[in-house]
C-alpha cells in the first residue's frame, strides 16, 4: 500500500507540470534527496544533511523549530483577524468584541492568536537558554546568537504591539505602563516616549502606529532574520553538535590546530555548490 | 624513489552513504585531514517529516488550549480609570517588580540595557568559551574574587530591601561556595557537577533565576498598590 502510494507520488513528480515548477524531480537517490533542499528557495536555507545525534529531543528539544512553529500560526492567524479589524479609537474595541461575538470562529482565532504569541515568547526565551547551555554560541557561531538576541527583542516588541489592539482597559493600560518607561532615559527620553505613541499619551495615534508596527513592520523584519538565522546555520557547520566535549572546547581555548575546516570539507560533501567557507 | 608523482590520492568509497569523492594532496603541502565518522541524515524527507510533526503537535496543543481557554477582554479603554495594579505583559513584569524597587533609569533602562548588551556580547569574550570549573583553576585567587562580588551584590540588594532577588542571589552563591569546595574527584555526583561548571554557567543561571522569580512575583503575588498577595486573593 504505502509502496503504491510513494509510486503515485513519483509519477506525479515526473509530471511536466511538476518539473517546471520544482527544479529536482522524481526519485529517492540521496542525490535526489539533497537536490529537494538545494535547489529549492525556501529550503536551500537549511543544509541538506544533519547530523543524526541532533534529531534526538534531548539535544535541541526542538525548541526553534517549535518557535517558528508558532511564528507561522501567528502569521496564519493574524491575517484573517486583519481583515475583522479597523485599527481606531473606539472601532477597534468594537471590532476586537465582534470577533467575540459575531464572527464565525472569531473567538477562537482570536484566542489561538493570542496564546500563540505568548507560546512564541516563552519558546524564545527557552531556545536562547537551551543554545545557552550547550554553548552552542561558541565560534564560528558566534554571529548567529546575536542575530538570535535581535529575534529575541523583535519578539517582544511584536507580541508587546500586538498587546494594545484589542484597545480594552488591560491593553490600554499595559501600554501606557510599558511606554512610561521609555520616558526614564537620559535626555531623549521624553522623544522617544512621544515619537513611539505619537503624543504624549498613549491614545489613536499611538493605536495606529502599533498597528503598523504590528502587522507589517516588525514581521517582515522578523522574516528578515529568521532567513539569515536559518542560513547561518547551514553556513556555520550545522547545528553544534560538540556540547560541553572537554576535549574540543580545550583544543579551543588554547588555540590547538584542529583545522576543522579542510576536515569537515573532507567529511561532508559541499552539495550546495557554493564555497561553504567563506 | 620509485614514486614519481607529485600526489597522493584518496577515495572515499562509501557510495551508498554520500557521494564518491576523491582528493589529491600535493606534495610539500601537508593538508590534515579529519574524516568526519558522524552519521548524518538527510534534510529530505527525514528532519523536514520530523519538523511537520513537532509543528503540527505544538499547533494541536494550541488549538485545544485555544478551544478551552479564553484571551482575556476587558471593558473598553477608559485613560480617567486606572486599574489596581495596572500591569505589564507578563514578560515584562520582572522589570516591573525592579522599578518598584529603584527609580525608573535604573530598573526600566540601565538593566534591560544591560541584559541585552551582556546577551550580544556573550561569544565574543573568552571567559564565556572556556569550559573549565570555576575554581579548578586559580583557586587562591579566585576565590576571594568571587567572595567579594557574592557580599558586595548581596549587601546592595539587601541595602534597597530587594529581598525576592537577594533570595535567588545567595542561593546560586551558596552553591558557588559549596563548588569551590568540591573537586572533580568527588564522590557526590552533584558536588563533581558543580566543581566542573565554568563562571558563564553560574552567571547564566543567576541571570535566569532571578528572571523566573521576579516574572512569578510580578505575575501572581502582587496586587493592588503593588502589594505582596497569595496568587488565589481577589480572584
Amino acid at each position: 500500500m504505502a509502496k503504491t502510494l510513494d509510486q503515485h507520488f513519483d509519477d506525479l513528480r515526473s509530471t511536466r507540470v511538476w518539473r517546471s515548477i520544482f527544479r529536482s524531480g522524481a526519485g529517492s537517490s540521496t542525490l535526489k534527496r539533497a537536490m529537494a533542499i538545494q535547489q529549492n528557495v525556501f529550503l536551500h536555507l537549511f543544509s541538506t544533511k544533519v547530523r543524526t545525534r541532533m534529531l534526538s529531543f534531548s539535544a535541541t528539544w526542538y525548541l526553534g523549530t517549535l518557535t517558528l512553529g508558532t511564528f507561522l500560526i501567528l502569521v496564519a492567524t493574524g491575517i484573517p483577524l486583519m481583515l475583522y479589524y479597523h485599527p481606531s479609537v473606539p472601532q477597534a474595541y468594537a471590532d476586537t468584541k465582534d470577533l467575540q461575538f459575531v464572527v464565525s470562529s472569531g473567538l477562537f482565532l482570536r484566542n489561538l492568536h493570542r496564546w500563540s504569541a505568548h507560546a512564541m515568547v516563552f519558546l524564545v526565551f527557552a531556545h536562547m537558554f537551551k543554545v545557552f547551555y550547550r554553548g552552542a554560541y561558541r565560534s564560528p557561531r558566534e554571529f548567529n546568537w546575536v542575530i538570535g538576541v535581535i529575534l529575541l527583542l523583535i519578539t517582544l516588541l511584536l507580541s508587546y504591539t500586538g498587546y494594545l489592539l484589542p484597545w480594552d482597559q488591560l491593553a490600554y493600560w499595559a501600554i501606557t505602563v510599558g511606554s512610561n518607561i521609555a520616558s526614564a532615559v537620559p535626555v531623549i527620553g521624553y522623544k522617544i516616549h512621544f515619537l513611539l505613541l505619537g503624543g504624549h499619551a498613549v491614545n489613536a495615534n499611538a493605536l495606529l502606529r502599533f498597528y503598523v508596527l504590528h502587522c507589517m513592520i516588525l514581521p517582515l523584519t522578523a522574516i528578515f532574520f529568521i532567513a539569515i538565522h536559518f542560513w547561518r546555520i547551514r553556513k556555520d557547520g550545522g547545528l553544534y553538535a560538540h556540547s560541553s566535549e572537554p576535549a574540543v572546547l580545550q583544543a579551543q581555548v588554547q588555540g590547538t590546530p584542529t583545522s576543522p575546516k579542510i576536515g569537515e570539507k573532507w567529511g561532508t560533501p559541499d552539495t550546495s555548490g557554493g564555497k561553504e567557507e567563506q | 624513489m620509485a614514486d614519481s608523482k607529485d600526489f597522493i590520492a584518496g577515495v572515499d568509497s562509501n557510495a551508498k552513504k554520500s557521494p564518491r569523492r576523491i582528493v589529491f594532496i600535493t606534495r610539500r603541502t601537508s593538508a590534515q585531514v579529519k574524516a568526519e565518522t558522524e552519521d548524518q541524515i538527510q534534510t529530505f524527507p527525514e528532519v523536514m517529516f520530523r519538523a511537520a510533526v513537532a509543528i503540527m503537535t505544538l499547533a494541536i496543543v494550541l488549538v485545544w488550549v485555544s478551544l478551552l481557554f479564553n484571551a482575556p477582554l476587558e471593558g473598553l479603554a477608559d485613560p480617567s480609570h486606572t486599574p489596581n495594579p495596572a500591569k505589564a505583559p507578563w514578560y515584562f513584569l520582572g522589570l516591573q517588580e525592579l522599578l518598584h524597587y529603584f527609580p525608573p533609569v535604573v530598573a526600566g533602562v540601565l538593566v534591560p540595557g544591560l541584559v541585552v548588551m551582556a546577551l550580544i556580547v556573550i561569544p565574543y569574550f573568552k571567559v564565556n568559551i572556556e569550559a573549565d570549573g570555576l575554581f579548578l583553576k586559580d583557586r587562591p585567587k579566585r576565590l576571594p574574587i568571587f567572595l567579594v562580588i557574592a557580599a558586595a551584590l548581596s549587601l546592595f540588594l539587601l541595602v534597597f530591601k530587594v529581598y525576592v532577588a537577594l533570595i535567588p542571589t545567595l542561593i546560586i552563591a551558596l552553591l558557588m561556595l559549596l563548588a569551590s569546595q568540591s573537586s572533580p574527584q568527588s564522590p557526590s555526583a552533584f558536588r563533581r557537577y558543580l566543581a566542573a561548571r565554568p563562571l558563564s554557567y553560574w552567571v547564566m543561571t543567576w541571570f535566569l533565576f532571578e528572571l523566573v522569580v521576579l516574572t512569578a512575583i510580578g505575575t501572581f503575588f502582587r496586587g493592588p498598590g503593588w502589594s505582596l498577595v497569595w496568587p488565589w486573593q481577589g480572584l
